[in-house]
């Protein structure tokens, strides 16, 4: 069955650095694409392109029919409803429809019906310490035009949320608490629950980023209990330049736009403008319409395997490798370390291999073809709280192979010596 | 020899471990510049210091955390061009970042003379990633000589 999966996926073929094969443990930053996405971006062009939401021709008809199967495929995927699937050039731009929104909501744009989303002085934003930068940043300018604080949850040395405080963390002044779904360095999955039950009690809107999650494990927006989630099309088998926001209708459709233009709009005089509901008043301009369809093939594609399989593979995986690493001398695995069968980890393990440089590290594994993230993984602040600059990580996804785990391991167990630092 | 075996030549493995030129150091009352310059795919730092006496580098002192490479192209630096005239400080860097374009390829006998020990990084032409990592205190050592410019201008 997985050699039936990475029959699919045409570049795991090539090999890479004289001419070994490639092991590619590199898909928490991007994932490779199969045959099903690729033909139906191609086929689209081929076939049906024009520009949609407008023309009366049978290829606007076609070209816009596509693009909303698309949104159906991704709704599906995640629970949600059609119309509440916004497209966005990627996860940071959904993010920041929000954020956007809120400070535009803050300025009088959307009048009365947008005021529940105004930010005043003395309100707070909450992140988490673990949170990429792409759902930091946006909170922390946001704070910085409002004048709203941002406050945020620590995490501990294996990198867990710490709750014990989460009730004067999260307190009547929280406006918004925005958190990752799953740490992208140390693969926790975040207990969503115990957060939004939090935030429920406090008033605030919720912000979920799901880009993790949603390419590796079931995500069902009915259950979550959250207000927004985002998610990236290339991190889950999709093409670039798309991603997606999700949010509870009665929100998308009071939530002020951010990008302004086109195809949004109600009525426009040369002084006003009102806006359609969502999703198309946050979809201003042309539309990345064959990555749309891209993504819609992709959601199509994981559906079908099951997320539900996505997840056992994958869990299967981090033990390999998380199990694997921790046997080896001078290497740090950064999360929990020792097994917690009940502990629930995304097939991530990001290491610190002792007085070797992650860069250098990387490129004794890119030797052996092994494709690895070196850096922080825009997460300085978590890198900071483990006392790193960077850090080594291998992660997986529905094409990787236990063998390509292993050579991870194996690879990493020969670092040490390779520089002269073994003791 | 494998390409990463000649990336990681044994000259160069030696002066990361060594480090000559770290720890800033006072270059004592004589024009001065800085620079601190960053890698932001990894966060590596270099902050370089020269003293300039004249028409010559008197002083190059650094301090920083970075990967082998980094560490290492800062410490040859030092080696190379402490003591040296600013002509032929520009006639090192100039050859220093030919070498990082050539992609693996040695220079002319001329240049490679001027290089020395830095000949060592010819390896690292072949990986564009890594290419910043080396110049990362090149580009250091130039800012500063711009800064003791101005310092001596001012």
């Amino acid at each position: 069955m997985l050699a039936d999966v990475r029959a699919d996926f045409p570049l795991l073929t090539r090999t890479v650095r004289e001419g070994k094969p490639l092991v590619y443990l590199d898909s928490a930053a991007t994932s490779q694409k199969p045959h099903a996405v690729l033909n139906a971006e191609a086929e689209f062009y081929q076939f049906h392109n024009a520009a949609v939401q407008r023309g009366a021709h049978l290829l606007a008809e076609e070209a816009t029919a596509a693009f909303e199967a698309a949104r159906a495929e991704v709704a599906s995927l995640v629970g949600a409803s059609e119309n509440e699937i916004v497209w966005t050039e990627n996860a940071t731009a959904a993010i920041n429809v929000v954020a956007n929104g809120l400070a535009n909501a803050t300025s009088g744009i959307g009048g009365e019906a947008s005021a529940r989303f105004r930010l005043r002085d003395g309100d707070e934003i909450v992140v988490t310490q673990t949170e990429h930068h792409a759902n930091l940043i946006p909170w922390q300018q946001l704070a910085a035009r409002t004048g709203a604080t941002l406050r945020w949850i620590p995490v501990d040395d294996e990198g867990r949320m710490i709750l014990d405080d989460l009730a004067s963390i999260v307190t009547d002044r929280c406006k918004v608490l925005a958190f990752t779904h799953a740490s992208n360095v140390t693969g926790i999955i975040t207990d969503v629950a115990s957060l939004t039950a939090r935030a429920r009690e406090v008033g605030a809107y919720t912000v979920l980023d799901a880009c993790q999650t949603v390419p590796h494990m079931p995500v069902d927006v009915t259950t979550l209990g959250v207000d927004f989630l985002v998610m990236s099309a290339h991190k889950m088998l999709g093409p670039t330049g798309v991603g997606a926001l999700w949010g509870r209708k009665e929100l998308l459709d009071v939530l002020p736009p951010s990008t302004f233009g086109g195809s949004t709009i109600k009525t426009v005089t040369m002084t006003e403008t009102t806006w359609l509901d969502a999703p198309l008043r946050f979809e201003a301009g042309s539309q990345p319409v064959a990555q749309v369809v891209g993504m819609g093939a992709a959601a199509r594609y994981l559906s079908a395997l099951g997320m539900d399989n996505v997840a056992a593979h994958e869990r299967h995986l981090s033990r390999v490798m998380r199990e694997g690493v921790a046997q080896l001398p001078g290497v740090r695995l950064l999360g929990p370390v020792g097994s917690n069968p009940e502990e629930n980890i995304l097939g991530i393990a990001a290491v610190v291999v002792e007085d070797v440089h992650a860069h250098d590290v990387g490129q004794v594994l890119d030797a052996a073809g092994i494709a690895v993230r070196v850096g922080h993984h825009c997460t300085q602040p978590l890198h900071r709280r483990f006392e790193i600059a960077s850090s080594t990580r291998a992660s997986a996804h529905v094409y990787t192979t236990e063998d390509d785990a292993r050579a991870f391991v194996d690879s990493l167990a020969t670092v040490r010596d390779f520089f002269g630092v073994a003791a | 020899m494998s390409n990463l075996e000649q990336m990681y030549q044994q000259v160069i493995m030696d002066h990361a471990r060594v480090g000559h030129g770290k720890g800033l150091k006072d270059p004592g009352l004589i024009t001065m510049g800085e620079s601190h310059q960053v890698n932001t795919t990894c966060g590596d730092e270099v902050r370089l210091r020269v003293g300039v006496d004249g028409n010559r580098l008197t002083s190059v002192s650094w301090e920083g955390q970075g990967c082998s490479i980094s560490q290492a192209s800062v410490s040859v630096l030092h080696e190379l061009v402490e003591g040296e005239t600013l002509e032929e400080t520009e006639r090192i860097i100039d050859a220093f970042r030919e070498l990082m374009q050539a992609k693996g390829e040695g220079l002319d006998e001329e240049k490679e003379d001027l290089l020395q020990d830095a000949t060592a990084f010819v390896g690292v032409g072949k990986y564009p990633a890594r290419i910043k990592c080396a110049l990362l205190g090149w580009m250091a050592l130039k800012d500063a000589i711009i800064q003791a410019r101005k310092d001596n201008a001012s």
